[in-house]
């Protein structure tokens, strides 16, 4: 791994050195390191590229690194993982992607996520999207990601694009089966002309199945964020959408809900709100001595935490 | 302050909502705005912290004149505001909020959770967003004055939307506040337990100063006011008298 790499691993996964546990190590296209663990397997498929990440019963405490980089334009990688989770088990994933472009063509990363959530087991999975470089080749990112969760599981999602992607199209496709739980934090950042599209669709399938997706966003300069936002409850279920947007310069966002009942018992709701930053929380922070340049800075920070 | 004028261009006409006010200021000193809503009270203090630019007239602070100052300019020079309603922010932590109050300063943000009544290992970590009661939010928001330890610290009704309580701890919040620091304590309020704490009441109506008077003075009023208000649930005379009924 070079310079550049290390700054891309540490933007997507807060790691600085290889990480402990089990890992799985992807730059531009082929896996350049891998580790496992007696409980954590990863095994490359045979049919296509990509990985099968496989968390054995009662696992707990145990944590998969498989962080992506791309630093080399003109190269589009699309990887297709799949991840059992055991019965039982508490783990904690983290995904993400770095792109470095510096050349003029563009670099794209599509990693298709098919996640198996067995019974009373618990996921936590980090997913953080990250560009940089010079060249005029732009950052596309098109992350797919299929959830599953069974009975009593829990699946709790953060999904963070802060900087550097020009171009993005998320979609996340989710189905909860009985008391199965889904928590998602998405935030987004778009700013130049970027471009970002985030789909969710959340089934809750089973009784007591429950969901709650909290989206928040900032777009500045000409960029555009669009967000369809859909839940389908099928049974007696609870599922709460929030999907808030600060909007800037000459921005352009859309927060589309929709939210289906098949079930008298099934309650959902949405709440949606775009808006400019609020000139109350502006003015509070400059009355504590900070510019007003400081004080949306410290706005959008917190917003996006 | 020395003849400041504050005018709002309305629909058809310029509405004159401070008019030649002079008010001086002195270190160490507890003073009380009170009066009838609407009266420009609050126009006032925000114009003392540049929120409201001024018209004509000009605001000196220890001899420098900032009239033309902008609020965090005002800021670093030692003016802080409660604000009546403080805003709610998502994604930012009271602990976050008291350290950007304190800035430099060696304050323990701890200590200050507990000057307002606030238990810091619930709150540290809270965000200031629509979870925070009204009265939560207003702790917070005094608690981020007291961390600056200002020159001059402006309150807009800190009573308003804090329950009995908090109402003790407030008076003993601004009478530590008054025995520790030099600090300058203007407060907006209707509160008869705000108003003994006042060295000096500033009676404002209509945009201008009827009034500077000392607390014992004012109160002897109001009491007279009380006395002869014989149904304050239905308080015709005092109403009559531009007097507020609780």
């Amino acid at each position: 791994m070079n310079a550049i790499d290390k700054i891309l691993l540490e933007k997507i996964a807060d790691l600085h050195e290889v990480p402990h546990g089990a890992y799985n190590i992807r730059k531009n296209g082929q896996g350049i390191g891998r580790n496992t663990t007696a409980n954590i397997d990863i095994i490359t498929k045979q049919d296509k590229p990509g990985i099968d990440i496989i968390i054995k019963p009662g696992t707990k405490k145990e944590s998969v690194h498989i962080p992506v980089i791309l630093s080399q334009d003109g190269l589009t990688d699309v990887v297709y993982n799949t991840f059992e989770i055991g019965e039982g088990s508490d783990v904690l994933i983290v995904a993400g992607c770095g792109i470095h472009n510096a050349g003029s063509d563009d670099a794209q990363h599509d990693g298709i996520h098919e996640f198996f959530v067995r019974k009373g087991a618990r996921m936590k999975y980090v997913e953080k999207h990250y560009g940089e470089g010079d060249g005029k080749g732009r950052n596309i990112l098109n992350p797919k990601t299929i959830i599953e969760v069974e009975e009593d599981g829990v699946a709790e999602l953060e999904m963070i694009q802060i900087k550097g992607v020009d171009n993005t199209v998320r979609d996340t496709d989710v189905i909860l089966h009985k008391n199965a739980r889904l928590i998602v934090s998405e935030r987004l950042h778009t700013y130049l002309i970027q471009n970002a599209e985030s789909n969710i669709h959340v089934k809750l399938m089973g009784e007591n199945s429950s969901a709650q997706v909290i989206s928040r966003s900032v777009a500045q300069d000409d960029s555009k964020q669009v967000f369809h936002m859909n839940l389908s409850g099928y049974n007696k279920c609870a599922g709460h959408i929030q999907c808030d947007s600060i909007i800037m310069d000459n921005a352009k966002v859309s927060a589309i809900p929709q939210i289906t009942a098949y079930n008298s018992d099934a309650q959902l709701v949405h709440e949606a709100a775009i808006g400019k930053i609020a000139s109350d929380q502006l003015i509070k922070l400059m009355t504590l001595g900070l510019t007003e340049k400081e004080s949306e800075d410290i706005i959008l920070q917190g917003f996006l935490g | 302050m020395n003849n400041v004028n504050v005018t709002l261009n309305g629909n058809n006409e310029k509405i004159d909502i401070l008019k030649n006010i002079n008010l001086a200021f002195e270190n160490n000193k507890i003073y009380v705005i009170t009066g009838p809503n609407g009266s420009g009270k609050s126009t006032i203090a925000k114009s003392i912290m540049g929120i409201m630019p001024v018209t004509s007239g000009q605001i000196i602070l220890d001899d420098v004149d900032i009239t033309g100052k902008s609020i965090t300019e005002r800021a670093k020079l030692g003016i802080g505001y409660a604000f009546q309603t403080p805003a709610r922010f998502k994604g930012l932590k009271a602990a976050d909020m008291l350290n950007l109050a304190k800035g430099e300063n060696d304050t323990d943000i701890c200590q200050l959770f507990y000057d307002v009544g606030l238990c810091a290992q619930d709150y540290l970590e809270r965000e200031i967003d629509t979870t925070f009661s009204g009265g939560e939010l207003k702790r917070i928001e005094i608690a981020s004055i007291l961390a600056r330890n200002p020159k001059i610290a402006l309150f807009d009704e800190p009573e308003a939307g804090i329950d009995l309580w908090s109402f003790q701890r407030l008076t003993e919040t601004f009478e530590k506040m008054h025995q520790r620091y030099d600090t300058t304590i203007i407060i907006i309020s209707h509160q008869e337990r705000i108003l003994k704490l006042a060295d000096e009441v500033i009676l404002v109506s209509d945009g201008t100063i009827s009034e500077i008077t000392s607390r014992e003075k004012f109160l002897e009023t109001i009491s007279h006011i009380d006395s002869d208000c014989a149904c304050r649930n239905d308080c015709i005379k005092g109403g009559a008298m531009n007097v507020e009924c609780n």
